[in-house]
C-alpha cells in the first residue's frame, strides 16, 4: 500500500491538472455561476447506498417506492422477480433458508445476543431485587461501558492510525514487498489500497467513525494489524493459508492461544454460566474460519479459552481431521457443518487427478509427460493437508485408528417415540431427546424441558398434524411449563443461522400462541424476544415483516408499556446501528399497539436526549417509522409528532438533520391532505436548511418539502414553489442518482400542486428541466426512467400537450433505443391523458415522421411501448391522421412480410389499434385491402402472431361491416374453420371471437353445412382453460342456431351430453340453455324434456341443467313453459339420485324467481309439495339448492305460504328436525319479516302472559 | 356435521342468522318466540300509517298517543317471563 500511494497521488495530480486546462478551455465558469460561488469539492460525487447509516438504503427507499407504487400491493411486485425462478414455475419450491436471501445488513441480526431474563419490578413488588438478576440499571451501566469501550478502541485506533501515516511519511518505501503474499493477487492489493482513500471522500461519515468496523469484537489475532486498509483480508472467506499467516507474523509477538486475556472478548462472562446453549454469543470472526481450526465456539462448560487452544497448537487438528458428520460433538455449530459438508464436496471435485486417471483421458500417442520445471513448488497450503490427512505433522507413521462403535456414518439415528426427522442442525438443539434415558430417573424440570423439546421438534419438522397437536399443546401447557423453559427453548432455535422461512413461520406461530396464554409473565423475556423478533422487521418478506409486528404489538399489550420501554431503552443508543433501526421499528410498533399518546413523553424525552446524538437519531426515527405503519391515523398526534422532532433540523449532528428531514416528509405523506398547520414551525427552519446545506441532508430536506407543499393553499403553494425551485434548478445538474431522483419527485409535487402556475413552469422549470434530464442517460436506469417519465407527465398536465411534445419530438430520432423509448412513452401519457388538439400543423407532421421512425427502428419491444405509443397518438389525432395513412399503412405491409415473427406481430396489432381510426378517416379501400393481405397471412405458423392477425381481422371487420368486407366472408369462414383446430389460447380467443362475429352479423354469407361444420369444431372448444374463450363459444352456439335453426345444433349440443368430462357438459348445457333463449324456448323443449328419457345418469342431469339454465335465461317468458315441465321436474324431485333433486330444485328455484307476481301458484305449490321433504338433506350443495328454492318460492307465493309450511316443525320434539325448520323459519323472516306479521298463527294466553294479538281483531 | 360442512356457506348461514334479532333457534321457548311475534307487530303497526290510522280510529284515540301506546308496549309485551321449572 505504501508503496501504491504515491502513485495513486500522482494520477490524481495529473488528472485534475487536465481537468483544470478543460476547463478553462471552456471559456464559462459555470460551476461557479450555478453552485452559487460555492466550491464543487463540497458536493460529493455519489451518495452512497449502502452507507451503514440509512437514511436512503433500501428499507428506506421502500418508503419512497411505496409512495409511487398505487399500482399494486408491496407484496406483490416484490413476488415478481422472483417469479421468473425456474422452480418455483415447476410449482415445486424448494424450502429456503432465510440466510441466502438476506443481505449483509440483515445478516447482522445473527451478532445480536439473546440477553438473559431481567428483573421484573412489578412482580417484584418493593423487594429489592436479587443481585444475581439483572436489572434496568445494570443494563444500562452495560451499554454505557459498551460505548466507552467503543469510544476508547476508536481512540486507539486513530493514535494508530495517525502513527502509521507519520511512519509511513518518513519510510515511504519501506516494506513493499511484505505484502506481496501468495494468496492475494495485486489487484486486491490495490484495491485495499484504494479503500481507505474512497473512506476519507466521503466525509459525511466523519462524525461517525463507521461503527460497522468497530462493532465487531476484536479478535487477538487483528489487534496486530488494525488498519483500515487490510481489514478486508479477515473478511474474506479463509483460506487455509492463514493460519501460516496469523503464526508467521512474529510482529504481534502474541500467538492468540498465548493471549488469554483476549479470549474476554469473545463471549460476555455474564453468559457463560447461563443453562441455554444458544448457538451465537458475539459471532466473532473467528467462527468463520473452517473447521480444521478447531471449534471457535466455547464447548459447553469449557471455558472459552479452553476452546480456543486447539485452533492454535496444530495438534488440535487431530480432532476434526476426519471431517464425519455423523460424529455428531455437542460443539458443532451449524455452520461449521454446512461448511464442512461443502468443503468435502469441493475437496471431492477438486482433488488432483492422478497418473492413471490422466492416462485414460489422454490418447497413448501425441503426448508427451514433462517433467515440471525446477522452479515449480507445490502449493503449501497446510490446512487443506490437514484435512486430508489425519497426521497434519509429526510422524508420518501408521496410526491404529481407534474404533468408535458409536460413530453414526452419515445416517441420522432413528428419533426415538415417532418424533419426526431431525435434520443435521438440529442436533445441536434436540440433540437431548436422542439419548434414550429412563424418563423417571430425570428430574421434574428436565421432564419438563424435554416435553417442551419434544413439542417444538414436532412442530419445527412434523407433519401438519403432528404440528397441530403440538402446537395446541404447547399453548394450553404454556403456564403450565413456564416463560423461562419455554423461550429458552424456543428462541435459540430463531437464531439458527440454517432457519427456513417454512420454520421461522411456525416458531413465530408458537411465540404468539405462546404469548397470548403467559400474558404478564413473560415480562423478564421481553428484551429476548425482541432479540429474535426484531429483525423481522426488516425481513424482505411481506409477510414476515406482518409476522414480526404482530408479535411486537402482542408482546406490548402482553407486557405493558413500562416494561417494553424499559427493555428497549438501552438499545436506543445502541452503538450498533443495526439494533438502533430495528429498535426504532420495534418502538413504532409499541406505538400503534398501546396509542401513540402513551408514548408520546417518552419520545420526546429521547429525542431530546443530550447525552448522545444516536438517542436522538433513534428517537426521531421512531416516529418517522410511526408515520410509515399507521397512516393518516397520525392525524390526531401530528402537532405534538411534530413539535418533538422539530429541534432535529438544527441539530449540530447532520445525520440527525437528514432523519428529522425524513420523518417531516414521513409524517406528511401520511397526513396528506391535511394537517398543513402542524407544520408550521418546522417550515421556515426547512426553507433556511435547504440554503444551507448540500448532498444527503439537502435531499432529505428537499424530500420533506415535496411532501409539505402539496398540503398548502394554492397561494401558499405557489410561493414556496417559487422559492424551493431555486434550490431544485441548481441541484437538476448534481451527478447523483439518488439527488436527481429526489428532485424530480419533489418537481412533480410542486407542479402538480393548485397554485403554480402553467406560466411560470413554462418559463422557469422547463428549460434547465429538458436541458438536465432529457438526456441518454437517464433513459438506461429503470427508476430514472420512471420518475422522469412521471414528472414530465405532471408537467405535461399544466403547460400542456404543445409544449411538452414540441420538446421532446425531435428525440423521436434520437439513434440511443431506449431514450427513443422513454420519449414515446412520454408521449403516449401525455397525449392519452390530454387528447392531440393542441398539436398544430407542423408538430403533427413531426410527430408522425418521428413515430414513424422509431416504430421502424426499434429492435426489441418487449414492453410495447412503441405499439401503444403509436396506437395513442394515431387514436388521439383522429381525422388528422388521414394524410399519413398510406404511409403508416406501407410500413406496416412491409412489416407484416418481415422475417422476425416478433415485427409481424407487432404489425397486426398495430392494425387493430388503428382501425377504428381508419373507419374515421374513410379509408375504406385501403382497410379492404389491408383485410385481403391478412387473410393472405392466415397461414401463419407462430401462434402469436397467427393470433395478432386474426385479431386485426377482427378489428377491420367490426368497423367496415359484413357487407363491404374484402375478401368477402364467405371465402373467409372457411378458412378459419381449420385455425378452430389451433389449441394456443391466443388463437382460440381472437378466432373464435371473429367466428362469434362472423355468426351475429354476416351468417347469411356462409353455406348452413359450414356452420354444422363449424358446430363441430366449437364443441372441442369447450374444453378450454380460459373462460372467456368458453364463453365466446356458448354464446357462438346461440348465433349459429339463430342462423341455421336450432335444429341441427340442438341435436349435436344433446349428444355431447353424453360425454364424460363434467366441464364439457356444464358448457354444452350452458350452450343449448342459450340456444333456447335465441331461438325462443318452444322449438328446443320438446327435444330436451325427449332427452330426459335416455336412461343415463349424466344425459338427465344434463337435461336438468338445462333446464335450470334456459329458466334462468328466459325469466318471464318461463310462465308460458312452466306447466310443460313440472311433470318432469316431478319426478326429478322424487328421483333416488342426489344430483337429480338438487339440479331440479335449483331449476324450480330459477322457475319461481321468473314468474313472481304472473299467476303460476298453483303450479309452484306442486312443485313446492315436492321440493319440501328435501329440506333434511345434509349434502351440502343439495341442501343448498333446496334452502335456495324455498327462497324463491316465498318471493313468488308469499311468506305467508312458506310460513304455513314451517310451523309444523318449529316445536317439533325432535332437536334435528326443530334445528331444520328454524333454519327455514330464520331466512323467511329474515327476508320478509314485515309480511309474517299477518300470517303469524294466533297464540293462547297462558298464565299472565298476553300471547294473543287484540289490534288484529279490530274492525270498523 | 361432515369435515367438508364446516367451511362452505351452510355453516355460516345460521351464524349469520343469528346476528339479527327476531332470529329464533331450536332451543326457543314459546314465551320468547311469542315476544318476537308481538314486537314485531308493533314494529309493523307503527311503521305502516295507514295500519295506524286505523287501529286509532278503532280505539278512538290519537295517532300519535296509538303510536306511544305500541312503543310501550313492546317493553313487556307478553308480561314477565314465566318461571322456568327446569330450574
Amino acid at each position: 500500500m505504501a508503496s501504491l500511494d504515491p502513485e495513486i497521488a500522482k494520477t490524481q495530480e495529473e488528472r485534475k491538472k487536465m481537468e483544470q486546462q478543460l476547463a478553462s478551455l471552456t471559456s464559462l465558469t459555470f460551476d461557479t455561476d450555478l453552485y452559487g460561488g460555492s466550491d464543487k469539492d463540497s458536493y460529493l460525487t455519489s451518495i452512497p447506498a449502502n452507507e451503514d447509516e440509512e437514511n436512503l438504503d433500501a428499507i428506506d427507499n421502500e418508503v419512497a417506492r411505496k409512495l409511487a407504487s398505487y399500482t399494486a400491493p408491496k407484496s406483490l411486485l416484490k413476488e415478481m422477480p422472483s417469479g421468473a425462478d425456474s422452480d418455483a414455475d415447476m410449482g415445486f419450491r424448494k424450502p429456503q433458508r432465510i440466510i441466502d436471501r438476506e443481505d449483509d445488513y440483515r445478516r447482522r441480526r445473527l451478532n445480536q445476543i439473546i440477553s438473559p431474563e431481567r428483573h421484573d419490578p412489578f412482580s417484584a413488588g418493593e423487594k429489592t431485587p436479587d443481585p444475581s438478576v439483572r436489572t434496568y440499571a445494570d443494563v444500562m451501566r452495560e451499554e454505557a461501558l459498551k460505548r466507552e469501550k467503543e469510544e476508547t478502541l476508536k481512540a486507539i485506533a486513530k493514535k494508530k492510525k495517525e502513527e502509521e501515516e507519520a511512519a509511513k511519511a518518513a519510510p515511504p518505501q519501506q516494506q513493499q514487498k511484505r505484502r506481496n503474499r501468495w494468496d492475494q493477487s495485486q489487484d486486491d492489493g490495490g484495491a485495499a489500497a484504494a479503500a481507505p482513500k474512497k473512506a476519507k471522500t466521503s466525509d459525511w461519515d466523519m462524525p461517525d467513525t463507521t461503527p460497522g468496523r468497530w462493532d465487531a469484537t476484536p479478535t487477538p489475532g487483528r489487534v496486530t494489524d488494525a488498519t483500515p486498509g487490510r481489514r478486508n483480508r479477515w473478511d474474506e472467506t479463509p483460506t487455509p493459508g492463514r493460519i501460516v499467516d496469523s503464526d508467521a507474523t512474529p510482529t504481534g509477538g502474541a500467538t492468540p492461544g498465548a493471549t488469554p486475556a483476549g479470549m474476554t472478548w469473545d463471549a460476555t462472562p455474564k453468559l457463560a454460566g447461563m443453562a441455554t446453549p444458544t448457538p451465537k454469543r458475539q459471532r466473532s470472526r473467528w467462527d468463520e474460519t473452517p473447521a480444521t481450526m478447531g471449534s471457535a465456539t466455547p464447548l459447553p462448560g469449557a471455558t472459552p479459552a479452553a476452546a480456543y487452544t486447539p485452533g492454535v497448537t496444530p495438534v488440535g487438528g487431530v480432532e476434526l481431521a476426519t471431517p464425519t458428520p455423523g460424529a455428531l460433538h455437542g460443539s458443532i455449530t451449524p455452520e461449521q457443518y454446512n461448511l464442512l459438508r461443502w468443503e468435502r464436496d469441493i475437496e471431492e471435485r477438486n482433488r488432483p487427478l492422478t497418473d492413471e486417471e490422466l492416462d485414460a483421458m489422454f490418447p497413448q500417442e501425441g503426448y508427451k509427460i514433462l517433467e515440471p520445471p525446477a522452479s515449480y513448488v507445490p502449493i503449501r497450503t497446510p490446512a487443506r493437508k490437514l484435512l486430508a490427512t489425519p497426521t497434519p505433522l509429526g510422524t508420518p507413521l501408521y496410526q491404529i485408528p481407534e474404533e468408535n462403535r458409536g460413530q453414526q456414518f452419515d445416517v441420522p439415528k432413528e428419533a426415538p417415540g415417532g418424533l419426526p426427522f431431525m435434520k443435521p442442525e438440529d442436533y445441536q438443539y434436540f440433540g437431548a431427546l436422542l439419548n434414550e434415558e429412563n424418563e423417571e430417573e430425570l428430574s421434574p424440570d428436565e421432564q419438563k424441558e424435554r416435553k417442551i423439546m419434544k413439542l417444538l421438534l414436532k412442530v419445527k419438522n412434523g407433519t401438519p398434524p403432528q404440528r397441530k397437536t403440538a402446537l395446541r399443546q404447547l399453548t394450553d401447557k404454556a403456564r403450565e411449563f413456564g416463560a423461562g423453559p419455554l423461550f429458552n427453548r424456543i428462541l435459540p432455535l430463531l437464531m439458527q443461522p440454517t432457519l427456513e422461512d417454512q420454520e421461522r413461520h411456525l416458531l413465530v406461530k408458537v411465540i404468539d400462541r405462546v404469548l397470548y396464554k403467559l400474558d404478564e409473565l413473560v415480562r423478564p423475556y421481553v428484551h429476548k424476544i425482541l432479540v429474535v423478533i426484531e429483525p423481522l422487521l426488516i425481513d424482505e418478506d411481506y409477510y414476515a415483516r406482518v409476522e414480526g409486528r404482530e408479535i411486537i404489538s402482542n408482546l406490548s399489550k402482553a407486557a405493558g408499556l413500562a416494561t417494553m420501554i424499559a427493555a428497549m431503552r438501552p438499545d436506543i443508543d445502541n452503538i450498533d446501528e443495526y439494533v438502533r433501526n430495528t429498535t426504532a421499528r420495534a418502538f413504532s410498533v409499541v406505538a400503534s399497539a398501546l396509542g401513540i399518546p402513551a408514548l408520546l413523553p417518552f419520545l420526546k424525552a429521547v429525542c431530546q436526549s443530550k447525552k448522545s446524538w444516536q438517542a436522538r437519531h433513534t428517537g426521531i426515527k421512531i416516529v418517522q417509522q410511526i408515520a410509515i405503519l399507521i397512516g393518516c391515523a397520525v392525524l390526531p398526534h401530528l402537532r405534538s409528532l411534530v413539535e418533538i422532532i422539530e429541534h432535529g433540523l438544527n441539530d449540530e449532528n447532520q445525520k440527525v438533520r437528514t432523519i428529522t428531514a425524513l420523518s417531516l416528509a414521513a409524517l406528511a405523506e401520511a397526513a396528506a391532505p391535511y394537517g398543513i398547520e402542524s407544520f408550521d414551525s418546522v417550515l421556515k427552519p426547512l426553507w433556511k436548511g435547504i440554503r444551507q446545506h448540500r448532498g444527503k441532508v439537502l435531499a432529505a430536506f428537499l424530500k420533506a418539502i415535496g411532501f409539505i407543499i402539496p398540503l398548502m393553499e394554492a397561494l401558499y403553494a405557489s410561493y414556496y414553489t417559487k422559492e424551493v425551485m431555486l434550490i431544485l434548478i441548481r441541484e437538476f445538474q448534481s451527478p447523483d442518482e439518488e439527488m436527481k431522483k429526489i428532485v424530480l419527485k419533489v418537481v412533480k409535487q410542486c407542479v402538480s400542486t393548485e397554485g403554480v402556475e402553467a406560466d411560470y413552469i413554462r418559463n422557469d422549470i422547463l428549460p434547465e428541466f429538458f436541458r438536465n434530464f432529457w438526456v441518454r442517460r437517464m433513459a438506461l436506469d429503470r427508476r430514472n426512467y420512471k420518475q422522469l417519465v412521471e414528472t414530465t407527465v405532471e408537467i405535461a398536465n399544466k403547460v400542456g400537450v404543445a409544449d411538452i411534445v414540441g420538446r421532446i419530438v425531435e428525440d423521436l430520432k434520437d439513434e440511443s433505443e431506449p431514450y427513443r423509448r422513454m420519449v414515446m412513452e412520454t408521449i403516449e401519457k401525455v397525449v392519452t391523458n390530454l387528447g392531440a388538439s393542441d398539436i398544430d400543423a407542423r408538430l403533427e407532421e413531426l410527430l408522425i415522421d418521428g413515430i414513424l421512425y422509431a416504430f421502424q427502428e426499434q429492435t426489441s419491444d418487449d414492453a410495447n411501448v412503441m405499439l401503444n405509443g403509436f396506437g395513442a397518438v394515431v387514436n388521439s389525432l383522429g381525422q388528422r391522421v388521414k394524410p399519413y395513412l398510406p404511409q403508416i399503412c406501407g410500413t406496416i405491409k412491409w412489416r407484416l412480410n418481415n422475417k422476425s415473427a416478433k415485427v409481424r406481430q407487432q404489425a397486426a396489432d398495430l392494425i387493430s389499434r388503428i382501425a377504428v381510426v381508419m373507419k374515421q378517416c374513410h379509408e375504406e379501400q385501403l382497410m379492404g385491402h389491408l383485410g385481403v393481405v391478412l387473410y393472405e397471412y392466415l397461414g401463419e405458423e407462430y401462434p402469436e402472431v397467427l393470433g395478432s392477425i386474426l385479431g386485426a381481422l377482427k378489428s377491420i371487420v367490426n368497423v367496415i361491416g359484413m357487407t363491404k368486407m374484402t375478401p368477402p366472408i364467405k371465402d373467409l369462414l372457411p378458412r378459419l374453420t381449420p385455425i378452430l383446430k389451433n389449441r394456443h389460447e391466443k388463437v382460440q380467443e381472437n378466432c373464435i371471437d371473429l367466428v362469434g362475429r362472423i355468426a351475429d352479423r354476416g351468417a347469411e354469407f356462409v353455406p348452413a353445412r359450414e356452420w354444422m361444420r363449424i358446430c363441430f369444431e366449437l364443441l372441442e372448444m369447450l374444453k378450454a382453460h380460459k373462460k372467456g374463450i368458453r364463453r365466446a363459444t356458448v354464446n357462438t352456439f346461440g348465433y349459429i342456431a339463430k342462423a341455421i335453426g336450432p335444429q341441427d345444433v340442438l341435436a349435436t349440443l344433446l349428444n355431447n351430453l353424453k360425454v364424460q368430462e363434467r366441464q364439457n357438459r356444464v358448457c354444452t348445457t350452458v350452450a343449448i340453455a342459450i340456444v333456447a333463449e335465441t331461438c325462443s324456448p318452444f322449438t328446443v323443449l320438446p327435444a330436451l324434456m325427449n332427452e330426459y328419457r335416455v336412461p343415463e345418469l349424466n344425459v338427465q342431469n344434463g337435461v336438468l341443467k338445462s333446464l335450470s339454465f334456459l329458466f334462468e335465461y328466459i325469466g318471464e317468458m318461463g310462465k308460458d313453459y312452466i306447466y310443460a315441465v313440472t311433470p318432469l321436474l316431478e319426478d326429478a324431485l322424487m328421483d333416488r339420485d342426489l344430483v337429480h333433486r338438487q339440479t331440479a330444485a335449483s331449476a324450480v328455484k330459477h322457475m319461481a324467481l321468473g314468474v313472481a307476481g304472473l299467476g303460476c301458484e298453483d303450479a309452484l305449490i306442486h312443485l313446492l309439495n315436492y321440493v319440501w321433504p328435501n329440506i333434511f338433506e345434509t349434502s351440502p350443495h343439495v341442501i343448498n339448492a333446496v334452502m335456495e328454492a324455498i327462497e324463491g318460492m316465498r318471493v313468488a307465493l308469499g311468506a305467508a305460504i312458506v310460513l304455513n309450511y314451517c310451523l309444523q316443525g318449529l316445536f317439533h320434539p325432535a332437536r334435528k328436525v326443530r334445528e331444520v325448520y328454524w333454519k327455514i323459519y330464520n331466512s323467511l323472516y329474515i327476508g320478509a319479516q314485515d309480511a309474517l306479521v299477518a300470517a303469524y298463527p294466533a297464540l293462547e294466553d297462558e298464565h299472565h302472559n298476553v300471547y294473543s294479538r287484540p289490534e288484529l281483531m279490530m274492525f270498523i | 356435521m361432515q369435515a367438508s360442512d364446516r367451511f362452505n356457506i351452510n355453516s355460516q348461514l345460521e351464524h349469520l342468522q343469528a346476528k339479527y334479532v327476531g332470529t329464533g333457534h331450536a332451543d326457543l321457548n314459546r314465551f320468547e318466540w311469542a315476544v318476537n311475534i308481538q314486537r314485531d307487530s308493533y314494529a309493523s303497526y307503527i311503521g305502516h300509517y295507514p295500519l295506524l290510522a286505523y287501529f286509532s280510529i278503532a280505539e278512538n284515540e290519537s295517532i300519535g298517543r296509538e303510536h306511544y301506546t305500541f312503543m310501550q308496549k313492546m317493553l313487556l309485551p307478553c308480561g314477565l317471563p314465566p318461571e322456568r321449572e327446569e330450574d
